[in-house]
C-alpha cells in the first residue's frame, strides 16, 4: 500500500486540491489585504460558477471556451454586484461589520441557490474530451487532472505579474500597504477594490468549475467549506502576501489529502478536522504564516 | 442594590405571568415559548463576546453541541443506557449505576464548554484582526467531527435519542434570568468596562493598562457556559440530538438574532431572539405549503443584509457618535463615493 505510485497518485491528487485552494486564496487575501474582510461570499462563487457551467454547457450546449469564458465573466459581474451593493456602502465603519454582511450575502446566495435548483446534489460529468484516462506505470490520471494543474498554474503566473508589473496591480498592492496614503497619492482606491473583487471572483467561478470537472459532484452548499478552507490558505502562506496565498493553498491540499491517503482509515472522517487544525497551530507558532510578514502595531 | 431589587421583582412578575401562560396557552406556543427562551440565552452569551468584547465567534452551537452531549450522557437514565448503546459513567462522576440530575448535569456542560473554549481561545485570541471568526468555525466543524466519530460516546451520526424531558418554562426562564443577570453584572463592573474598552480600540486601552488577552479569554469562556447550557436544555427539551444540528445554520440563526435585536445592548438579544422565532413560525407554513425548503434562511440572510447596511447598530442599538469616529466617517465617504 505505501509503494510510490501510491504516493505519487495521492500527492497529485493533493496538488489538485492545493490548486483548487491556492485559487480561491488569490482573491481571499487581495479583499483581505486592503479590507481587512473575511470574504466568506467568496465560497459562494464557487457554487455559483459551477451551477453557471453546468447550465450553459450541459443543459444549453454552449462550446466549452464560450462557456469558460461566460463564467468568468459571470463571476466577475457578481464580484463587482457584491461589492457595490454590500460592501462599498459599510466601508469605514467598523471592519466587522464586513464581515457579517459577507456573512449574510453568503447565506443568502446558498438558500437563493437552494430554491433555484433543488436541495440533492448534481452529478458534474466532466467533458467527454477532458475525461481520456491514461495509465502509466506510476499514475494514473486523467486529462482533466492535466488541464487543472495548467490553468491554475496559468493563472496564477498571470495574477503574479498582473500585481507585480501593472500599474493596477501596484495600486493594488500600494492600497493594501495602507490605504489612505495611497488615497492621498491619486490612486483610485474604489476602483482598486472593485478590480480585486471582480478578478477575484472571476478566478472563484472558474475554480467551481474545476471542482465539478474533478470531483464529478456540485451542490448548494458545496461553496462554504471549501471558502472557510481558502482562508485558512491564506492565513498559513501569510496574510496579504499573493505568492504567500499559493503555497498556502498548496500547503493545505497536500496536508488534507496526504493526511488521510497515509493515516488509518478511520480518521478518513477527519478530514476536515485536520485543516483547522492546521490553522490554530500555524495561529499558536507562526501566526504571521510562511511568507506574510509581521504585523505591527501602529498607534 | 435597587437595581438588584428590581431584578427580583422583574423575576417574580415573569414567572407569575409564565404560570399564567402555562395554564391557558395551548403546547405549540409553549414549545415556541421554550425554543424562545433557550434561544434567547444563547444570543444573550453571544453577546458578551461578540458585542461587549468585540470578538467575532462564530463557534456558538460548537459550545451548544458539547452542552448539550455533556449534559445528556451525564442525566440519561440507567435502565435505558444498554439498549441505546450508550456508556455507563465512569467511577468519578458517580459510578456505572449513577445518572445526574438535571441541574449538575447543564452546569458540568456549561463548564466543559467553556474550557474548549479556554483551548481554542488560548492561541486565537493573542492575535487581531478576526482569527476567533475563522478558528471558531473550525473548532465547530471539529466538534461535529467528533460528534459524528466518536461512535461509542455519541452513538455518531444517529444521535442520542429518548433523553429524558427535563426542561420546561420555567427552567428555561430561571436559566434565561441568570445569564441576563451575570451579563448584566459583568457588562457593569470594571470588567466589563474593560471589555468595552477593548472593542473600542484596543492599542487605547493597552495603554491603559488593560491586558487584552485577559478580558478577550474571560469573556469568550462566559459566553461559551451558557452556550453549554442552553445547549443541554435544548437537549432535554427537544429530546433527540444528532450532530449535524449543531452546525453553521444553527450559528447563524443566533448571530442574526443578535446582529438584528442590536450587539452590545442588553435588550437587544432577547428581542432579536423572539423576533425571529415569531417570524420563523410565522413563515413556516408558508415555507411548507409552497415547498420552499431554504426560504425562511433566505429571509434570515436578508434581514441581517438590510439591518447591516441601513440600521448597523440593531433595532435597539443606539447610534454611537464618537467625535473621532464621526470625522472619521466624513473622511472615508468623501472617496468611497463613486465618482
Amino acid at each position: 500500500m505505501l509503494s510510490l505510485s501510491y504516493f505519487l497518485q495521492q500527492s497529485m491528487n493533493g496538488v489538485i486540491l492545493g490548486c483548487i485552494y491556492a485559487l480561491l486564496a488569490l482573491g481571499m487575501t487581495v479583499v483581505y489585504g486592503i479590507l481587512r474582510l473575511i470574504n466568506f461570499a467568496h465560497g459562494a462563487l464557487i457554487t455559483l460558477g459551477a451551477f453557471c457551467v453546468y447550465f450553459v454547457f450541459f443543459r444549453l450546449g454552449f462550446p466549452f471556451v464560450a462557456s469558460i469564458f461566460l463564467v468568468l465573466g459571470f463571476g466577475g459581474l457578481m464580484g463587482l454586484i457584491l461589492d457595490f451593493v454590500a460592501y462599498r456602502k459599510l466601508r469605514g465603519g467598523p471592519e466587522v461589520a464586513l464581515l457579517i454582511t459577507s456573512l449574510g450575502f453568503y447565506t443568502f446566495i446558498e438558500n437563493f441557490t437552494k430554491l433555484l435548483v433543488s436541495p440533492q446534489p448534481y452529478a458534474f460529468k466532466t467533458p467527454a474530451f477532458l475525461a481520456t484516462l491514461y495509465r502509466t506505470p506510476f499514475l494514473t490520471f486523467r486529462i482533466v487532472d492535466i488541464f487543472i494543474i495548467l490553468s491554475s498554474l496559468a493563472i496564477m503566473l498571470s495574477f503574479h505579474f498582473f500585481v507585480k508589473r501593472t500599474k493596477m496591480g501596484i495600486a493594488m498592492r500600494a492600497t493594501s500597504e495602507n490605504l489612505e496614503i495611497a488615497n492621498l497619492m491619486g490612486i483610485e482606491v474604489n476602483r482598486v477594490i472593485s478590480v480585486a473583487f471582480v478578478l477575484g471572483s472571476a478566478i472563484a467561478a472558474f475554480t467551481g468549475f474545476l471542482w465539478g470537472a474533478k470531483y464529478g459532484q456540485i451542490s448548494y452548499d458545496m461553496g462554504f467549506l471549501t471558502g472557510v478552507k481558502a482562508f485558512v490558505a491564506v492565513v498559513v502562506g501569510g496574510v496579504g502576501s499573493v505568492p504567500g496565498a499559493m503555497l498556502g493553498g498548496f500547503v493545505l491540499g497536500l496536508a488534507e489529502i496526504l493526511s488521510i491517503a497515509f493515516l488509518p482509515t478511520r480518521f478518513a472522517e477527519y478530514r476536515d478536522g485536520i485543516v483547522f487544525a492546521i490553522l490554530i497551530l500555524v495561529l499558536l507558532v507562526r501566526p504571521s504564516g510562511i511568507m506574510g510578514m509581521k504585523e505591527e502595531v501602529r498607534v | 442594590m435597587r437595581k438588584e431589587l428590581w431584578f427580583v421583582i422583574g423575576g417574580l412578575v415573569l414567572f407569575g405571568a409564565l404560570f399564567v401562560a402555562e395554564r391557558t396557552l395551548n403546547r405549540y406556543i409553549l414549545h415556541i415559548l421554550v425554543l424562545m427562551g433557550i434561544y434567547s440565552i444563547a444570543t444573550v452569551s453571544l453577546n458578551l463576546t461578540n458585542g461587549y468584547t468585540g470578538l467575532f465567534s462564530l463557534g456558538h452551537a460548537a459550545f451548544m453541541a458539547i452542552g448539550a452531549y455533556t449534559s445528556t450522557l451525564l442525566t440519561f437514565p440507567v435502565s435505558l443506557r444498554e439498549a441505546y448503546e450508550l456508556p455507563r459513567l465512569p467511577w468519578f462522576l458517580g459510578g456505572p449505576d449513577a445518572s445526574w440530575p438535571f441541574f449538575p448535569a447543564l452546569l458540568v456542560g456549561g463548564a466543559l464548554a467553556s474550557c474548549a473554549a479556554l483551548l481554542v481561545g488560548a492561541p486565537v485570541l493573542r492575535l487581531r484582526g478576526h482569527y476567533l471568526s475563522v478558528a471558531s468555525l473550525g473548532f465547530m466543524v471539529i466538534v461535529v467531527t467528533f460528534a459524528k466519530t466518536l461512535k461509542n460516546i455519541t452513538r455518531g451520526p444517529m444521535g442520542i435519542s429518548a433523553i429524558p424531558l427535563y426542561t420546561n418554562l420555567y427552567w428555561t426562564f430561571l436559566w434565561l434570568l441568570i445569564t441576563v443577570y451575570v451579563v448584566w453584572r459583568i457588562v457593569h463592573s470594571r470588567f466589563g468596562r474593560a471589555m468595552m474598552a477593548i472593542r473600542d480600540d484596543e492599542t487605547v486601552a493597552q495603554v491603559l493598562g488593560i491586558y487584552p488577552m485577559k478580558y478577550k479569554l474571560f469573556s469568550f469562556a462566559v459566553g461559551a457556559f451558557f452556550a453549554g447550557v442552553a445547549g443541554g436544555l435544548y437537549a432535554h427539551f427537544t429530546k433527540a440530538i444528532r450532530p449535524f444540528e449543531f452546525s453553521f445554520a444553527m450559528t447563524f440563526q443566533i448571530v442574526v438574532m443578535l446582529i438584528v435585536g442590536g450587539m452590545g445592548t442588553m435588550s437587544g438579544p432577547i428581542v432579536g431572539a423572539v423576533l425571529l422565532l415569531t417570524l420563523r413560525y410565522a413563515l413556516k407554513p408558508l415555507e411548507e405549503h409552497l415547498r420552499l425548503y431554504g426560504f425562511i434562511e433566505l429571509v434570515y440572510a436578508l434581514l441581517l443584509i438590510l439591518v447591516m447596511l441601513w440600521k448597523p447598530e440593531g433595532l435597539m442599538g443606539r447610534k454611537r457618535t464618537a467625535l473621532r469616529e464621526r470625522k472619521e466617517e466624513k473622511a472615508w465617504a468623501e472617496f468611497s463615493i463613486p465618482r
